[in-house]
């Protein structure tokens, strides 16, 4: 009762002290007095239907924030289509969005493949496609895309962590790097070499890169023992980095690990190559991870537990996907709360890339969100994280990627 | 063909022509969708329908269409109608290549092999010597066509008449093929091997060539589903594609040109009713409509189509 006499307060707060703001309301398609409609696309079937969970926290975050009134006095009308993971259908349901159900904008499209399967169109329409859900580096590129912008640490700006972190701890490292031979296993290789500089390309000794049809890394792993290495970068999908990180330990071979955090699940990667195994893996994180229980009385995680409990009981705290939905929606309200009453896509783009140090509770201490209209990558820093034979352990500083 | 026919056509023909102009574009991108899946679900119909073998990979012709297309534009500079036959040419070619060892295959056997086919697909289309060429897991984008000769037609309606041309040429193809020699041939193989081999039909080579020409008309349709979707990468054309394609053979009827279309229609939007009815479980209510198309229209589509003419004519 209580926090809703508060809200009506500064609700009527609001409507007294802005009239001038009233009467400069601006809209886009999608927008008007009562609501704003936001697209998305999500794989909710599919053989990446695990992400579609994403899509549903976003949705059940909504629900939320329109019981306690909406977004400035408008509801958000969050409509999200399944695309199965196909990029066909993300273009298909992509043009629904814009042409059809006239969304002012797309927010959080997933997938690598779809969003570049819809990343002209998007720029060529001049409707955002905002914070999209894939660590690929090209989405911050706001000169030539200037209506796409990327969420979560790219794959370049991680690496280079990890390069830092060898470069500060072991300047005379000898480094083995294991990769996917795709797009996604050289944005990785490209940010930690440009993270060493070239003065120490050297220390790199080794390189051996897999393809995806391959059924083991084990010959790869051989090899890169054999060059001497005392340290181990990992660069591959869960699947083979169990399998990397098993051979190496296997094979007598104690290299310090770093592991990409496409791979650091334990129940997906660590459990499979043995937990005893994995002790000492290094990979980095910047979500607070729920499970964690250095975070069991943290504010933020208790909420986010009542959240779950109240909007979606069907969730699951463990699943990392949940967090991650919740945490982005929080963005979404944000750039709709700073626009204001100028709810045009040119302003949605303005206010997106003009954050400046924005606190979200359940990302790591530290850690926030800011971006320019040179600077499309919200998210820039992580924290390094060091796996103790049952949980990961946070150590050391937040760090940022140099730009 | 009757008058009643022919009039029934014209009529068709005419509707198809007016939809661009009353439908918006997105509505318009969505119908030229339905006559791309119509040529694929077609070619698919001219190897199981009418020869009776079952192909669980159809949709790597389609990727070899598209890719096809998608590469002669990215690379080769080609305009996107002179793709269109190559891709067809290519795919022609491939099929026949795959129909010659899948001959000594029957049944489920050579199901199982051409499943191999579409699985291993998007992987092959990721295999790192070929980057260069298919752009590797990050796929093609490619440009949309204007209207040629100032025709006042907006992107997508020329898309839309361009693919709507193909598609009436490919059914003619498909009708004159069927009513022949080749198609009573077909039939006979599919109907009784042994009967037909002694009749003196060359099986071996037929079945090759059913092989052939359904991969190039998939490969035809997948070129134009590139040019449409102006994107392609090896996640669009993963096993599922394949199976959606025998799903939409069946549901609208084996061994019906007309079929081809209905199931183009159900592949096309029954999907999108389902994920609209339930966002938890898409494919749970897709297999629901699925069951009941089975269960109330076991001949699919066109075979309830005919029974319901041929009911009225006998009353």
């Amino acid at each position: 009762m209580m926090k809703r006499m508060t809200c009506m307060a500064a609700v009527l707060g609001v409507a007294l002290a802005s009239p001038a703001a009233l009467a400069q309301k601006k809209y886009d398609p999608g927008a008007s007095d009562s609501e704003i409609k936001v697209g998305n696309t999500n794989p909710y079937s599919g053989p990446a239907s695990a992400y579609g969970a994403i899509g549903k926290s976003i949705a059940a975050y909504i629900k939320m924030v329109n019981e306690q009134g909406g977004v400035n006095g408008r509801k958000i009308n969050w409509i999200s289509y399944d695309d199965g993971y196909s990029p066909p259908k993300t273009v298909e349901m992509a043009r629904k969005l814009v042409e059809q159900d006239q969304v002012l904008f797309l927010y959080q499209t997933l997938g690598t493949p779809s969003n570049t399967a819809i990343h002209k169109y998007m720029n060529m329409k001049k409707v955002p496609q905002l914070h999209v859900a894939t660590g690929a580096t090209k989405w911050n590129d706001p000169k030539e895309y200037h209506w796409t912008m990327g969420w979560q640490p790219n794959y370049q700006d991680e690496a280079k962590v990890y390069a830092k972190h060898i470069l500060q701890t072991r300047p005379n490292a000898k480094i083995a790097i294991l990769y996917q031979n795709d797009d996604y296993g050289k944005d990785y290789l490209k940010g930690f070499e440009d993270g060493l500089g070239k003065d120490h390309l050297k220390m790199i000794v080794a390189k051996a890169s897999y393809e995806v049809a391959e059924p083991t890394v084990d010959s790869q792993i051989l090899q890169l023992k054999a060059s001497g290495a005392d340290t181990f970068f990992n660069i591959s999908t869960p699947k083979f980095a169990a399998q990397a990180i098993r051979a190496a330990y296997d094979s007598g071979w104690k290299p310090v690990q770093y592991v990409n955090n496409v791979s650091a699940s334990i129940g997906a990667v660590l459990k499979p190559a043995g937990l005893e195994k994995s002790v000492g893996v290094i990979t980095t994180a910047y979500l607070k991870d729920p499970v964690d229980k250095s975070w069991a009385n943290d504010e933020a995680i208790k909420k986010f537990d009542a959240w779950l409990q109240k909007y979606m009981p069907e969730g699951n705290r463990t699943d990392v996907n949940y967090i991650y939905g919740y945490t982005v929606a929080q963005a979404l309200v944000q750039v709709l709360k700073q626009c204001g009453d100028n709810l045009t896509r040119d302003n949605v783009m303005k206010q997106a890339a003009s954050m400046k140090d924005f606190k979200i509770d359940t990302l790591l201490p530290g850690i926030t969100v800011t971006t320019s209209d040179r600077d499309y990558a919200p998210l820039q820093a992580v924290q390094l994280e060091r796996f103790d034979g049952k949980q990961y352990e946070l150590f050391g500083q937040v760090i940022k990627s140099d730009r | 063909m009757t008058r009643k026919n022919i009039f029934l056509m014209a009529a068709l023909l005419a509707l198809a022509c007016a939809l661009p102009f009353v439908l918006s574009n997105y509505r318009i991108f969505q119908m030229a969708l339905v006559l791309v899946y119509a040529i694929a679900l077609l070619g698919l119909n001219i190897l199981t329908g009418y020869n009776g073998q079952i192909s669980l990979g159809h949709g790597a012709f389609y990727a070899i269409g598209a890719y096809c297309a998608a590469i002669l534009m990215d690379q080769a500079g080609f305009p996107y109608w002179a793709t269109v036959p190559v891709a067809g040419a290519v795919c022609l070619l491939a099929g026949f290549l795959f129909g010659l060892p899948a001959l000594r295959l029957e049944g489920l056997y050579l199901a199982l092999a051409t499943f191999a086919l579409g699985v291993s697909m998007p992987q092959l289309l990721k295999y790192h010597h070929l980057e260069k060429w298919t752009g590797g897991v990050q796929g093609i984008v490619i440009a949309k066509p204007d209207a040629p000769f100032g025709l006042p037609l907006n992107q997508d309606q020329w898309l839309y008449f361009f693919i709507l041309a193909v598609t009436i040429v490919m059914f003619v193809l498909a009708y004159n093929l069927l009513h022949g020699r080749v198609g009573r041939a077909l039939i006979a193989i599919r109907d009784h091997h042994t009967a037909a081999e002694v009749m003196g039909i060359n099986t071996a080579l037929y079945k090759s060539l059913a092989f052939g020409v359904s991969a190039m008309y998939t490969g035809v349709a997948g070129a134009l589903g590139a040019i449409a979707v102006q994107f392609v990468a090896p996640d669009s054309f993963n096993v599922f594609l394949s199976i959606t394609f025998l799903v939409g053979v069946v549901v609208g009827g084996l061994a019906s040109l007309s079929g081809a279309l209905y199931g183009a229609l159900f592949i096309q939007f029954v999907p999108n009713i389902a994920d609209e009815i339930s966002k938890a479980a898409p494919w749970a209510i897709f297999g629901i409509f699925l069951i009941a198309f089975v269960y109330v229209m076991p001949a699919g589509v066109a075979g309830a189509v005919r029974m319901i003419t041929a009911r009225r004519k006998s009353t």
